[in-house]
């Protein structure tokens, strides 16, 4: 153990957090610079890798009709579980921080315990009940709402209702960080002065609550942008996202460089996200609450 | 706030089928008796578990992401204990950066980690053993013991342990009778957190997952993405229990709500 009694900064924090950071940089640093150069080599089938470098990879990325239409759909997906993440999210928060203590946490429990269950044994439930033969499906024709099958497995629908269902729980955990902070009363105020209780949601709550909101969107957002075992199931092979598109490239076909480059995309794309969208939130609200 | 109309709780009755329906059908269907996925029309039967219990293929895969939870998580927490100290303790330069280091797993996504691994292991030709996996989880769930680490060393006052030395005790003693005690439980949730994310992860580990290591959750894609078969529902349903049998405890222990809301804090 270092001289953490020392109260003068000196070697001690280095000393401390030396081992993570050794092991960080020899196997979170490292890889990642050496992702990065092998995304700028090129690839031929005969040689495997070519130790030469350009931008190659990346401009057959942005030229290749077949990349744009998965980033976009990929973006696209993201973006629709990001809004039925809020809708949804944003009510239920509510609801239960309305409810009685006892019942409070029973259902805090309920809706974020998925959470820890595996992802992949989520999408499972939803791949039996998204199938043809599946329970959504057995129910619509035995009320006679259709009378054929409706497809939902391999479906973009079928995708985005199944890692809405994985990434509500960070919806509810961001809204719920900032519910707590919230000063119940302002509510009561508000109806006591006339206002409906529509205005009173949308003058007085939701403003107060947006911060949490946002982070949430981000966080939904990035890890929807980035999933891979929900769509690679619910989606199968033929539609790609771009996390299924990289594991192609590198199981499938084995053009790494090709691969590399993609997964350099998407890790570029969620920092700009995550970061980006982070300092822009912090802004504008700075504004509002100082 | 006020109390819940007749539309609110009908909106929170369909959230709640929502997120456990797929959870119910996977465990209805477990305890078929028929050799296809159906739900148990006559009677409940436990063919499936038997299957499962025969099964060495999953049951291997169980024991070694057992394993490699237990290994990650535990080294994991050795590398955050000092180093939640430094951060919480010490204003030194550079402290933001380390902890940002330190936590930026988070936001990096799981497929450019595995993609990362992958591409490191072909060149140092170190892929393929447990320990190789292993390090490779420690660099995913590291993040996750030091939030719970750090929550509980940040705001930990000095004075016992600073009596402690005056009165003679080594600093190991001091933070060991003295300092670990009062950090125990954020230790134990970050440790039982970096467990169950170790113990699921599956993104990161299809990329360096070979046939001698290949995790319960690697198993499980591998099946799903063949044939979705009752068995594989008995395994989700272990699954399933076992994850609530730990969140029981971990609720007991530490507190959900913090492990899962009061973590970023």
């Amino acid at each position: 153990m270092a001289r953490y009694d020392a109260e003068r900064v000196g070697v001690a924090p280095w000393l401390l957090s030396g081992p993570a950071l050794l092991v960080f940089i020899a196997l979170l640093l490292a890889p990642l610079l050496l992702t990065a150069v092998l995304s700028l080599n090129l690839f031929s089938d005969t040689d495997g890798v070519v130790p030469s470098y350009s931008l190659g990879n990346y401009l057959e990325v942005f030229r290749d009709d077949y990349f744009h239409e998965i980033f976009l759909r990929t973006g696209g997906m993201a973006l629709a579980v990001t809004v039925l993440c809020v809708l949804l999210g944003i009510p239920e928060t509510i609801i239960i921080a309305r409810m009685a203590p006892r019942w409070r946490s029973l259902f805090l429990l309920v809706v974020l315990g998925p959470l820890l269950i595996s992802v992949v044994v989520r999408t499972l439930g939803w791949a039996i009940l998204l199938g043809n033969n599946g329970l959504i499906n057995d129910a619509l024709q035995a009320l006679g709402i259709t009378e054929q099958p409706v497809k939902m497995l391999f479906t973009q629908v079928g995708v985005v209702i199944a890692l809405t269902h994985v990434l509500v729980p960070f919806m509810v955990i961001a809204v719920w960080a900032t519910l707590q902070r919230l000063d119940l009363q302002v509510e009561w105020a508000g109806l006591s002065l006339g206002a409906s209780r529509l205005t009173v949601f949308r003058r007085i709550i939701l403003p107060q609550i947006m911060p949490g909101v946002l982070s949430g969107s981000i966080i939904v957002f990035a890890l929807a942008a980035s999933a891979f075992a929900t769509p690679a199931i619910i989606g199968g092979r033929r539609l790609k996202v771009v996390a299924t598109a990289a594991y192609d490239e590198f199981l499938g076909t084995l053009n790494w460089p090709l691969g590399a480059a993609i997964a350099m995309l998407l890790l570029l794309a969620n920092l700009i996200i995550i970061l980006g969208c982070s300092k822009l939130a912090e802004r504008r609200f700075k504004q509002v609450f100082e | 706030m006020h109390k819940n109309g007749f539309f609110s709780l009908l909106f929170h009755a369909l959230f709640v089928i929502f997120i456990v329906a797929p959870l119910v059908v996977v465990m209805a269907m477990a305890f078929t008796s028929k050799g296809y996925l159906s739900l148990p029309t006559n009677g409940l039967s436990l063919r499936w578990f038997r299957a499962l219990a025969d099964n060495h293929e999953m049951l291997d895969a169980f024991g070694l992401s057992i394993k490699l939870g237990l290994a990650s998580a535990t080294i994991a927490a050795l590398l955050a204990i000092p180093a939640a100290l430094a951060i919480s303790r010490y204003d030194f330069p550079g402290r933001g950066a380390v902890t940002g280091f330190l936590l930026s797993p988070l936001m990096i996504p799981s497929v450019v980690l595995g993609i990362a691994f992958l591409r490191f292991f072909s060149l140092a030709q170190i892929g393929g053993s447990f320990w190789a996996l292993t390090l490779t989880h420690v660099i995913v769930v590291l993040p996750y013991a030091l939030r719970l680490t750090l929550a509980s060393t940040i705001g930990l006052e000095r004075d016992i342990e600073h009596a402690a030395l005056s009165l003679g005790a080594s600093r190991w003693t001091a933070f060991y009778r003295v300092v670990l005690p009062r950090i125990r439980t954020g230790v134990v949730g970050g440790w039982m957190l970096a467990f169950i994310q170790s113990f699921d992860e599956l993104t990161m580990t299809v990329f360096v997952a070979t046939p001698g290591t290949t995790t319960l959750p690697v198993a499980m894609y591998n099946q799903i993405s063949q044939t979705i078969d009752p068995l594989i529902t008995a395994v989700s349903t272990v699954l399933i229990v076992g994850t609530l049998l730990l969140m029981l405890i971990l609720d007991r222990m530490v507190g959900l709500d913090r492990v899962l809301i009061g973590e970023g804090k």
